[in-house]
């Protein structure tokens, strides 16, 4: 019986990958545990195995092809005396067009879709041009930049060398600064935070990678004790320039120990400066300002977005200042107030409101400490609404604290109680359908906006 | 404890003796004016004195050079007496005044001093380990032919993050002196309540880290070592590992009634080991000093610790604005670029 052989998931957060190489061609004979082709993911290369012996029937995809969805068919394999064409289905089941999308039901708001109005951008001049770059594109680029840019500045971390990053962040920085520079560090975070924190206050500008956030609580030590409050208890002597960096958050079926999200943990310290981007343009311009920062900051990222492209100003030095907040369109019934990851639900629910005859005013924070409130009053002050998105647990969240700041500094304002959406308060669970349960939705930002607005 | 290993004729100059002698002095004499500040309620919180354990900074400062950097737990007011910070400053901050070395924000447990490359003062134990390895880390980066010593006591000896450290250390042959002040007790547990192999520096042999034991109530033996331990650094050999054998005669912290040990305990060390009376033997045995030399060193001394409590009760306390001064840094505070 023919069976087909299907691309392959082989990182949690892989949907799609290139098919870069095949290893074996039509006729060839294999068995289990040949290799049969290469397969580029996001994060690396990787070879793919034969599970059932057989013959190559058919090549279904041809090498080079990019965006192969995970579960396509891309090969066909034969049994002695069969052909390929026996097998039942062998049209690529993921390239069929997705059923159209039902038409809305008309909305239940007396007006019309609202128009869509997105704010120029601030800081790049007029006439730039722009790129699309892949978020980790951007962060590569960010620190091959500041580690040009100054010699001081070096980066640490478990695989970030050799390996080329766990995530590819680093891909390609230890060939061109080398092994003084870009530091494969023993599995010791706790150890590598303290030497990187020790070697800031000695006058180096360290970029200390996590190959994920939830490690460095072995670390938090350092982090928080030795490196936020040196500043002040030498009395403004001894300062501590230092970048720690790398994904936060979930990711995709990590479960509980691999998927939490410290933007609030790490936003209660006096002394940290902490950021957590959603574009790729903001990525690259707020590290940079991050690696220049004489504090120590903590650069959230997100695995998930990783691979998610934006357009980023081509631009030969570009930075973004901290404690400004992007307003990513502008509306007049709700402010949406989010950061990192929290922003692809809020536009997603913005967009659907439009449609709705909801106008939502999104805001994208960018950095939680320093935190722009002028920026997020001033949109409620218009909107008398506001809703907060975010990944992290409820309790004592980001969307907590802008609750009390608006509570305390916008109340006459107010048309509504301001309300948080944010992860459930569970740790995170493995099975796919709990997991997404256990994350914040679109629809649940959807609902809030709703319930705020009287809809 | 080890014996006394260097006899009666070290090799030693007279002014370099008399200098040993006048340092450990100045923070006997400066820690029990502390204590006694303490007891006046000028002095608040934690309170860690270093008397009996003077041998060990001053020996070791012995063998350091210009540039050469430090870092200690919060027992730290001897290491910064013995590397030239001012008394005055140092105890204007045990009184949380404007005049400290961090204007009153740090206490007894956080001071530093970038001229003197005083790096902390940290209060939580074991975390100046591989704060220390990675100074020592910028240092190698930068080529400097700096080395550090990090001072840790047996107590943080058992801390994982050392163990981290020291396989770092070595993997990168990171120039840096770990210097375990075995005073004998972590608080009130005693080092053979609380480990199995009493030999601290020889745990570093499992990352390939040389070491030795060296008697702490011997400043001269302690300076010996110090030497061959910079000298290894200094090499590009690595780190080193000092077990310092030494002993503290007051409690942990001033609220410590130190029930752990018997006073005879303390009395004999303090008869028999004492390492100012050591030194006070050598200079007097070979004829460097006579007790008027002594007597008056002792007089110059109390002056200045004196002259450091007055300014620390005088020094006003730190203007309220200071609460929310030093948070963040415009710019890198001034000499921190390397």
């Amino acid at each position: 019986m023919a069976t087909e052989v299907l691309m392959p998931a082989l990182s949690p957060t892989m949907e799609e990958g290139t098919l870069a190489k095949w290893l074996v061609k039509e006729g060839d004979t294999v068995s289990s545990g040949d290799i049969l082709a290469e397969i580029e993911t996001d994060k690396a290369t990787m070879e793919f195995e034969a599970v059932d012996e057989g013959i190559i029937g058919k090549i279904l995809i041809a090498e080079g092809t990019e965006g192969v969805k995970v579960n396509t068919p891309i090969a066909v394999l034969v049994e002695e005396g069969e052909s390929a064409d026996d097998v039942a289905s062998s049209a690529p089941a993921a390239d069929a067009a997705p059923a159209a999308e039902a038409a809305p039901s008309a909305p239940a708001a007396p007006k019309g879709p609202v128009e869509v109005i997105v704010p120029e951008e601030q800081d790049i001049p007029e006439g730039t041009e722009f790129k699309s770059m892949t978020v980790r594109e951007a962060l590569n680029s960010a620190i091959a930049e500041e580690l040009r840019r100054d010699e001081g500045v070096y980066i640490m971390g478990e695989e970030v060398a050799e390996y080329q990053g766990a995530y590819k962040i680093t891909q390609g920085l230890l060939d061109e600064f080398g092994a003084k520079r870009v530091i494969d560090t023993p599995i010791t975070e706790h150890g590598f935070a303290g030497v990187a924190v020790g070697s800031a206050m000695a006058g180096l500008k360290p970029i200390v990678e996590f190959m994920t956030f939830n490690f460095a609580m072995q670390a938090i030590d350092h982090i928080i004790n030795s490196a936020a409050k040196t500043l002040y208890m030498s009395g403004g002597q001894m300062g501590c320039p230092i970048v720690f960096r790398g994904p936060n958050g979930a990711a995709a079926r990590v479960g509980a120990q691999h998927s939490q999200d410290y933007a609030a943990w790490y936003s209660q310290i006096p002394g940290l400066k902490v950021v957590m981007p959603y574009s790729a343009a903001d990525y690259k311009g707020l590290f940079k300002t991050a690696v220049r920062d004489p504090n120590p900051v903590i650069f959230l990222e997100n695995e998930i977005l990783y691979g998610k492209s934006f357009d980023v100003p081509v631009l030969d030095d570009y930075t973004v200042p901290f404690g400004k907040a992007k307003i990513w369109r502008e509306g007049t019934d709700v402010t949406i107030v989010s950061f990192g990851i929290g922003m692809t639900y809020a536009l997603e629910a913005a967009d659907k409101l439009a449609a709705e005859g909801i106008s939502a005013e999104v805001i994208d924070l960018r950095t939680l400490r320093p935190l722009d409130k002028d920026t997020v009053i001033k949109s409620v002050m218009k909107t008398n609404r506001c809703v907060t998105v975010e990944e992290g647990f409820p309790v004592c969240s980001i969307g907590n604290h802008i609750s009390s700041i608006l509570m305390q500094e916008a109340f006459d304002y107010l048309d509504a109680p301001v309300i948080n959406c944010t992860g459930k308060d569970v740790p995170m669970p493995y099975a796919a359908n709990l997991e997404k349960l256990a994350l914040v939705t679109t629809d649940e930002v959807i609902d809030a906006v709703k319930q705020v607005t009287y809809r | 404890m080890a014996t006394r290993k260097n006899p009666a004729k070290p090799n030693v100059s007279a002014e370099e003796l008399l200098e040993y002698y006048r340092e450990m002095l100045l923070i006997r004499r400066f820690e029990e004016k502390a204590g006694q500040l303490y007891g006046m309620g000028l002095i608040g919180g934690f309170c860690h004195l270093y008397i009996g354990q003077e041998a060990v900074v001053v020996g070791l400062e012995a063998a350091a050079s210009e540039g050469d950097k430090r870092v200690t737990s919060y027992r730290d007011h001897g290491h910064m007496l013995a590397c030239g910070m001012d008394a005055k400053g140092v105890m204007a901050e045990l009184t949380g005044r404007e005049g400290g070395y961090s204007r009153g924000k740090g206490g007894s447990m956080h001071m530093f001093s970038k001229e003197k490359h005083f790096y902390g003062g940290h209060g939580i134990v074991g975390a100046q380990v591989p704060i220390g390895a990675g100074l020592a880390f910028a240092d190698k980066y930068l080529g400097n032919d700096r080395v550090t010593f990090a001072y840790f006591g047996d107590g943080a000896a058992n801390q994982g993050q050392v163990y981290e450290t020291y396989n770092m250390a070595q993997l990168w042959e990171l120039p840096v002196i770990f210097v375990i002040e075995n005073n004998q007790y972590a608080m009130g547990t005693s080092v053979a309540r609380s480990t199995k192999s009493p030999a601290l520096w020889k745990r570093g042999e499992a990352y390939g880290i040389a070491g030795q034991e060296v008697d702490g109530m011997d400043v001269l033996a302690v300076k010996e070592a110090g030497e061959k331990a910079v000298a290894h650094c200094r090499a590009g050999k690595g780190p080193y590992i000092l077990e310092v054998k030494t002993y503290r005669y007051r409690g942990h912290s001033m609220s410590d009634p130190a029930k752990y040990r018997t006073r005879e305990e303390v009395q004999k060390m303090r008869e028999e080991r004492d390492a100012i009376e050591h030194v006070r033997e050598l200079l007097l045995s070979g004829g460097h000093a006579t007790e008027d030399d002594l007597k008056a060193i002792d007089k110059d001394i109390k002056a200045v610790v004196n002259e450091s409590a007055e300014f620390a009760k005088e020094s006003p306390e730190p203007a309220l604005d200071e609460l929310y001064t030093d948070i963040y840094a415009k710019e890198l505070p001034a000499g921190q670029e390397a």
